[in-house]
């Protein structure tokens, strides 16, 4: 029987928590502001006996995913988290986990890039790892960060997909702020990941000797290979679907890959992903209130993209908002921007879309900015300019 | 010719109160004005951590560079306009872990510049984390259980790999700080200033107090040869103790501990550095006679 206990604790803590819940047999991280607390947290866990993983301190980013993909195909079970430079400098790693089919499980704390120096939120470090082949989840609630890690597990190592996975929070606002959360039994946990066995183990001495990663040069599988982990990433959709499915029937919580608010008749509406889908929702609430028709759709998997569904739930709208917390300099709008758009192309009744750039660096992502977007979006409808290009959101 | 209180920006340090950093900052600005740096000549660049926010406080022309790649960026400036006085602060998790290559690679090419290695023996920045010269077993939030590897020795992977100057300071003595840092910039070379820096906050066994009962100076010490490079070698190995050492147990050698004049820098290997690149023309040069010879 699944009983879950409602915690208040920091989405890292959480992220923590499901992390030991699901059982890494190995853990190699370097510490980076703002996902500290969660290798530290699991540090804890380790030296208390209370999840028996192998925890590797290493001397950068770049080790710790190189760790981590080693250990993955020895055949264990591996996670890690890191956050802004980390990321960056794991890049080179991120492909060989993705390209050796290794469903290695990282938290990313989302945070800005230098230069100049920044430890604040914003999207740029996962947006940069978007085309890695990673499958990418983004949480708006220390809740989601921790369910979209149970989640995580399962999505990755699932015969049909078999890769890896980065969950990711929003640096301090969801990563640090003190949230109130469920949080599952450990058997109940333990029985919905289950084990992992892996098909293809370097240590596995009861099969022939495999290697991973061999010379694929001119002539060689190299493309098929890749068109292997385009099909991968496709099936994973569905698998990320019915993981979720079964998830939310255990842990009673809804789980979409993406969530609308009021989208059933909204003529106005705001696209956001991670923590700031909430103030959209606020401010929405507010208009509603006051008869305006208007609606948020809030983005979880970033990679495999949900153009369908976006396109279906945006289709009946006016006019859309597309809200980016980072920057694709020199193309047309930020990454959510460019995706949105393109899986509206299709569809006969296109809504009037802008892009706006908000919070880089971690710059304040205040109430009124949320109601003067739906402002925008209001003169917009009434038939003012769609304005030509970007807007950035509250810059001085 | 700036003088120490030049060195400072309006912005005021934001480092714990009592932390190792303040003195450093001093001796460093300091040995600034005994050198005669002046503005136009004389760079600072720094790593990420505690130590990097130095950037912040001091008046130079700066560049803060990555956690860990100080060194490469130093290099980049020295290389392109060798008039510059180049110093590189660093960490120890900064130079000596994740930008341990680097420092190898440094040494080994006797670059003229000089570093100052911030070493807390703990990350402080990320609050307190082990780092590549914390003592081995002991504990900090990232090895609740203590730390499995040995520390990293430092001046002796210096004197290994190259370096032409190599000192050690200790943070809780200004004066004789800023003699090793006035050393170091007017050595030709690659000079590595290592200063046992407390880190008040984070680091509660290599403390203020710990290190003024172990610490020594080897110029006080009758008959110790820093041009010696076997012998400073071998002392730098009689820095590793156990954690739980008492000061009679363990003493640290402080001091110029190697030093080598006249080994070619890696600048004087480069004949085009007689003068700053960015001098150089860059429009076509006329190559018709160099050319005629191969016609
Ligand atoms: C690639 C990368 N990984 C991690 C970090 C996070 N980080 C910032 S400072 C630091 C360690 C600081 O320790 P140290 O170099 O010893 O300097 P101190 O703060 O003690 O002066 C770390 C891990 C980073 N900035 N960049
Ligand atoms: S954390 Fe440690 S190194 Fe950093 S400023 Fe405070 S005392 Fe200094």
């Amino acid at each position: 029987m699944a009983t879950q206990k409602t915690l208040a604790a920091t989405g890292n803590v959480l992220v923590a928590e499901a992390m030991r819940q699901c059982a890494p047999d190995v853990m190699a991280a370097y510490p980076i502001t703002p996902q500290t607390t969660i290798v530290e947290e699991f540090a804890k866990f380790v030296a208390q006996g209370r999840v028996h993983t192998e925890y590797v301190t290493v001397e950068s980013e770049h080790s710790a995913m190189s760790a981590c993909v080693g250990a993955s195909a020895a055949g264990a079970r591996v996670m890690t988290a890191t956050s802004s430079q980390g990321l960056a400098l794991m890049w080179e790693e991120l492909h060989i986990a993705s390209g050796m089919r290794l469903p290695i499980v990282m938290a990313n704390a989302n945070r800005a890039l230098s230069a100049p120096i920044n430890i604040h939120c914003d999207h740029s470090d996962v947006m940069g790892a978007r085309d890695t082949g990673w499958i990418i989840l983004f949480a708006e609630t220390a809740q989601e960060a921790y369910d979209n890690t149970i989640m995580s597990v399962r999505i990755a190592e699932h015969p049909d997909v078999l890769l890896p996975v980065m969950t990711t929070l929003d640096g301090f606002i969801t990563t640090h702020s003190i949230d109130r959360a469920q949080v599952m039994d450990d058997e109940t946990v333990a029985a919905f990941v289950g084990d992992y066995h892996p098909d293809l183990a370097l240590l596995d001495d009861t099969k022939p000797p495999v290697s991973h990663g061999n010379f694929a040069g001119l002539g060689g599988p190299y493309f098929e290979f890749k068109k292997a982990q385009r099909n991968a990433i496709d099936r994973s959709a569905a698998v990320i679907k019915s993981v979720g499915e079964e998830w939310s029937a255990i842990c009673e919580r809804p789980f979409g890959v993406i969530e609308g608010w009021g989208m059933e008749d909204a003529e106005l509406a705001i696209v956001a992903i991670g923590s700031t889908a909430g103030n959209a929702r606020h401010v929405a609430r507010e208009l509603r209130a006051q008869g305006v028709r208007v609606g948020v759709l809030k983005v979880r998997v970033f990679r495999p993209f949900p153009f369908a569904e976006i396109a279906d739930a945006l289709g009946g709208c006016k006019a859309v908002a597309v809200l980016d917390r980072s920057e694709s300099f020199g193309a047309e709008g930020g990454p959510l921007f460019l995706e949105v758009r393109s899986a509206l192309y299709d569809r006969a009744e296109r809504p009037a879309i802008v892009d706006y750039i908000y919070g880089l660096g971690g710059a304040d992502v205040k109430l009124e900015l949320m109601r003067r977007v739906f402002s925008d979006l209001s003169d917009i409808a009434d038939g003012a300019e769609v304005p030509g290009r970007l807007v950035y959101l509250g810059a001085r | 010719m700036p003088t120490v209180k030049d060195f400072e920006t309006p912005n005021k340090p934001t480092w714990c109160p009592g932390c190792g950093n303040f003195n450093m900052f001093q001796a460093l600005r300091q040995a600034y004005e005994l050198t005669s740096q002046d503005f136009e000549h004389l760079a600072v660049v720094w790593g990420i951590g505690c130590h990097g926010n130095g950037a912040d406080f001091t008046r130079c022309q700066g560049f803060h560079a990555l956690h860990g790649r100080a060194l490469p960026a130093a290099t980049g400036l020295a290389l392109s306009n060798p008039e510059l006085t180049v110093v590189v602060e660093m960490g120890d998790g900064d130079g000596y872990g994740i930008g341990l290559g680097h420092f190898v690679h440094s040494c080994r090419r006797n670059i003229d510049m000089t570093v100052v290695a911030h070493d807390n023996q703990i990350y402080g920045l990320t609050t307190g984390q082990a780092s590549p010269t914390t003592e081995h077993m002991m504990k900090t939030v990232s090895t609740p259980t203590g730390v499995l590897e040995e520390p990293v020795n430092t001046i002796g992977l210096a004197i290994a790999e190259g370096a032409t100057f190599v000192a050690r300071g200790f943070a809780g003595d200004v004066p004789h700080m800023t003699a090793l840092f006035q050393q170091a910039i007017e050595h030709k070379g690659f000079a590595v200033v290592d200063v046992f820096q407390p880190c008040v906050t984070w680091n509660k066994l290599n403390t203020f107090a710990w290190f003024r009962e172990r610490v020594y100076k080897v110029e006080e010490e009758s008959g110790y040869d820093p041009t010696d490079r076997a012998g400073a070698m071998a002392l730098s190995l009689t820095t590793f103790h156990d954690m739980a050492c008492t000061p009679e147990q363990c003493k640290l050698p402080i001091g110029v501990l190697y030093r080598e004049e006249g080994r070619p820098t890696y600048q004087d290997g480069l004949p085009q550095l007689d003068e700053p690149l960015w001098k150089r023309a860059l429009a076509p040069r006329d190559l018709t006679e160099m050319v005629r010879g191969f016609m």
